[in-house]
């Protein structure tokens, strides 16, 4: 086999609404100008867009009716943080529906109608995965041990995006021998375990933290971590993708309305074939990482994900990470002398792709992992 | 006839199934020649008589023109039946139906815009192969620059005479009509204006065909001479200055709209399948190709590449996610897929190891030697019908809104 079984695409009327009031909030809410006033601040994000976000019910659209979602799956988040790459709208939006997909997927009912009405209404959850930089591994050197009725957890991640805004973490930790999803509650942190990071992208957040000490009881351990653990990290590959390849098309839109404004020689420089080409080369590579994502997004439903949906969500992580690395690296250099300065928005698509390029796995660990698929 | 809707699943299971028995009974025995892969191999009297036997075979036992009139020696079937009998044909890959300028280009334009004397008179020997068609448009010195040409077309009384030269034109030498774009006025105010369509015969006096020999070895195209040849005015298609516009008609069958054609398999395509399936029992560095860390990594991303083609097809059916740069998939279709076969192929040799230096005729060539020719016959699909380049400055100036050169 050396390709997915099913090939559709499908887009709902109701997702294309979704997709135009989409693009219309973050064009009205992140123009550059506001993203560039956001690029020091603490949080990284406005607070009122967040509190609109929230009302206008992004937070809940894969969560369940039940608990204050409206229940139309994780497909239908990827025209909103697609928009949000568009305009680099950064919110703790992406580190919160990978969250709250591992406890969809992984929690029992008592731990999902704990946590998801909260989330729903905008409390904040993230991922704690990392153990070093490598995104390939499958362990951890963090661990989970029992202490009477309780556990206490013992060691540090990294990178942990939004820790500081967090509410809640879920923390991958060993516990004699087996992988366990720990949710531990900023409450429980101690008072110097968040260490704050300097990120390449100026519109993230991320630190490292340390949980040693902290203790829990039973019901924070998610009853099926370990086992929705692979899919929760996929889901987190397409979302950076979904991410990445709206960000590629606003690379390309800056970089078509400078070839099309800047004359020399003379001439507009989008008339040179040296530049036309290569930025034809951009729309291609994001079209192509487009295509996959809402291909993956059709694919992945509520269950576990099938080979189909692993091989998609591969593919679309793999295809948006290099579309847009590609288009900012050329974004850079195609602005000239402008493009060397913090001034030019190329700055923040050439950042925001070394960001993107190693968020739950690079594109070599995705092709590797495809090999296999498709292969053998 | 696209009326699927009220045909019985049932009905095209059984045709399927018909389809797949015929195949098995008539799919030829191996010549003992490499057969071409598109019809612009067509390099010998030999391989030309082994085709045109075989859509011969093909037509007279009612699978191909299948939806096209049934008076002109089509089967007046709902398109569907013909699309069932390409899909089973393509995938046992059986030898192409090689008429391809008549099969899909002057074919359909000849349904859609043609008088009723020039469908009595030219579509049935389509269909059968007798009548081969060649096409006559670029010119030595105007490659993708077709406003450009200059072969003229002069009415004197019930003819027109022709001057000029046409290059790369298909079979050529073999052809007895040309779908032919000639200049009828040298003084229209816009260029494209002065030009005119014509159903050209091939054997009228003053046309001569010069074989080119292509960088596979072979040949299939011929440079055409026209030196006051005289061909009757009811050649010309349409009226005088329309050229350009049916021009552009036959370019978008060309370039890939179905509807119309009268089916075949036209191209015996590979995809990535045939790719591994070559790779399978090769070694590099004293283990098997497949289990090489870099060669895996190249695979997989042709893979994804081959993926996003097919899937563009889909994603291209919702104008919803194609609002922000509109036509982008579709003007991008021939530059997308004509390059990832160009580059698939090239990597394929890398792939046989030392035996990549092995070329058609040698006994120890990989599958004959074929993947050697494909990859130097792709440039046919890179270069024509508009250059790759061309192809980006289409899609930089028309999608992007980039400045001309």
């Amino acid at each position: 086999m050396t390709r997915t079984a099913n090939l559709s695409i499908a887009f709902s009327e109701e997702q294309a609404m979704i997709l135009d009031s989409a693009k219309a909030f973050c064009r009205d809410n992140s123009d550059t100008s506001a993203v560039r006033a956001l690029l020091k601040s603490e949080t990284g994000f406005n607070p009122e867009v967040w509190s609109q976000m929230v009302a206008l019910g992004w937070t809940g659209i894969a969560l369940p009716e039940q608990y204050g979602g409206s229940e139309m799956g994780i497909g239908a988040t990827i025209p909103l943080v697609e928009s949000m790459g568009r305009h680099m709208l950064s919110t703790p939006f992406i580190s919160s529906t990978i969250t709250a997909q591992a406890i969809i997927r992984g929690g029992s009912v008592a731990q999902q109608a704990k946590w998801l009405p909260g989330m729903a209404e905008g409390s904040i959850g993230t991922m704690a995965l990392l153990d070093n930089e490598d995104w390939g591994a499958t362990g951890t050197s963090c661990t989970l041990t029992a202490n009477g009725d309780s556990f206490e957890l013992h060691g540090k991640k990294l990178l942990v995006n939004d820790a500081a805004v967090a509410d809640f973490f879920l923390v991958l930790a060993n516990h004699d021998g087996a992988l366990k999803l720990v949710i531990v509650e900023a409450t429980q942190l101690g008072a110097d375990a968040i260490k704050h990071k300097t990120l390449v992208d100026e519109t993230k957040r991320a630190a490292n933290v340390d949980f040693s000490g902290v203790s829990v009881s039973a019901e924070a351990l998610l009853v099926n971590g370990a086992k929705v653990l692979p899919d929760v990290r996929l889901i987190g590959a397409l979302l950076i993708a979904a991410e990445a390849t709206g960000c590629a098309a606003a690379a390309l839109d800056t970089v078509v309305d400078y070839l099309t404004t800047r004359k020399q020689f003379g001439r507009l420089i989008g008339s040179y074939q040296s530049l036309k080409h290569p930025t034809v080369e951009i729309l291609i590579q994001m079209d192509s990482a487009r295509t996959f994502i809402y291909h993956a997004a059709t694919l992945i439903d509520d269950g576990p994900l099938d080979n189909d949906s692993e091989i998609a969500c591969r593919m679309a992580k793999a295809q948006a990470a290099e579309a847009l690395s590609f288009a900012g690296d050329r974004a850079v250099q195609f602005h000239g002398g402008m493009g060397f300065t913090y001034d030019c928005d190329a700055m923040l698509y050439i950042r925001r792709a070394q960001w993107s390029q190693h968020q739950y796995g690079d594109p070599q660990h995705h092709r590797k992992l495809l090999a296999g698929l498709l292969l053998d | 006839m696209n009326d699927h809707a009220a045909i019985d699943s049932t009905e095209l299971a059984d045709f399927r199934r018909g389809v797949i028995d015929w195949i098995k009974n008539n799919i030829p025995a191996d010549p003992g020649f490499l057969l071409p892969q598109t019809f612009m191999e067509v390099g010998s009297e030999q391989v030309l008589e082994f085709l045109r036997e075989w859509q011969h075979k093909v037509w007279s036992s009612g699978f191909l023109g299948m939806a096209w009139p049934k008076q002109y020696g089509g089967g007046g079937m709902p398109r569907i039946f013909q699309q069932i009998a390409d899909e089973e044909m393509k995938r046992a890959r059986v030898p192409i139906c090689f008429n391809v300028i008549g099969l899909g280009w002057a074919g359909p334009l000849i349904i859609d815009t043609g008088t009723d004397f020039e469908k009595e008179t030219y579509l049935k020997g389509i269909l059968t192969g007798e009548d081969i068609w060649c096409q006559g448009f670029s010119e030595p010195n105007h490659g993708s620059d077709l406003g450009s040409i200059q072969t003229r077309a002069e009415r004197d009384g019930d003819e027109y005479i022709i001057n000029g030269s046409k290059i790369w034109t298909t079979m050529g030498n073999y052809a007895k009509y040309m779908i032919l774009l000639a200049r009828t006025d040298s003084q229209a105010e816009r260029r494209y204006n002065g030009l005119s369509f014509f159903l050209s015969p091939m054997n009228a006096a003053g046309i001569t065909t010069s074989p080119i020999q292509k960088l596979t070895g072979d040949y299939g195209f011929t440079e055409t001479f026209f030196t006051d040849a005289r061909i009757p005015a009811r050649c010309l298609m349409g009226e005088e200055g329309h050229g350009w516009r049916i021009a552009m008609q036959t370019l978008q069958y060309e370039r890939g709209a179905e509807a119309g054609a009268a089916g075949g398999v036209s191209i015996l395509s590979t995809v990535m399948n045939d790719l591994l399936r070559i790779a399978k029992d090769v070694e590099r560095d004293g283990q098997p190709i497949m289990q090489d860390p870099v060669t895996r990594d190249n695979l997989v991303k042709f893979l994804i590449e081959e993926q996003a083609l097919y899937l563009a097809e889909n994603r291209v059916k919702i104008p919803a996610l194609c609002a922000d740069y509109p036509n982008s998939l579709a003007l991008s279709t021939k530059l997308r897929g004509t390059e990832f076969f160009r580059r698939m192929r090239q990597y394929s040799l890398t792939l046989q190891g030392a035996s990549s230096a092995l070329y058609v005729g040698d006994e120890d060539a990989v599958e004959g030697g074929f993947w050697q020719r494909a990859y130097m016959n792709n440039f046919s699909t890179t270069i024509g019908g508009g250059t790759s380049q061309i192809q980006a400055n289409i899609i930089g100036e028309h999608v992007l809104g980039l400045p001309k050169d």
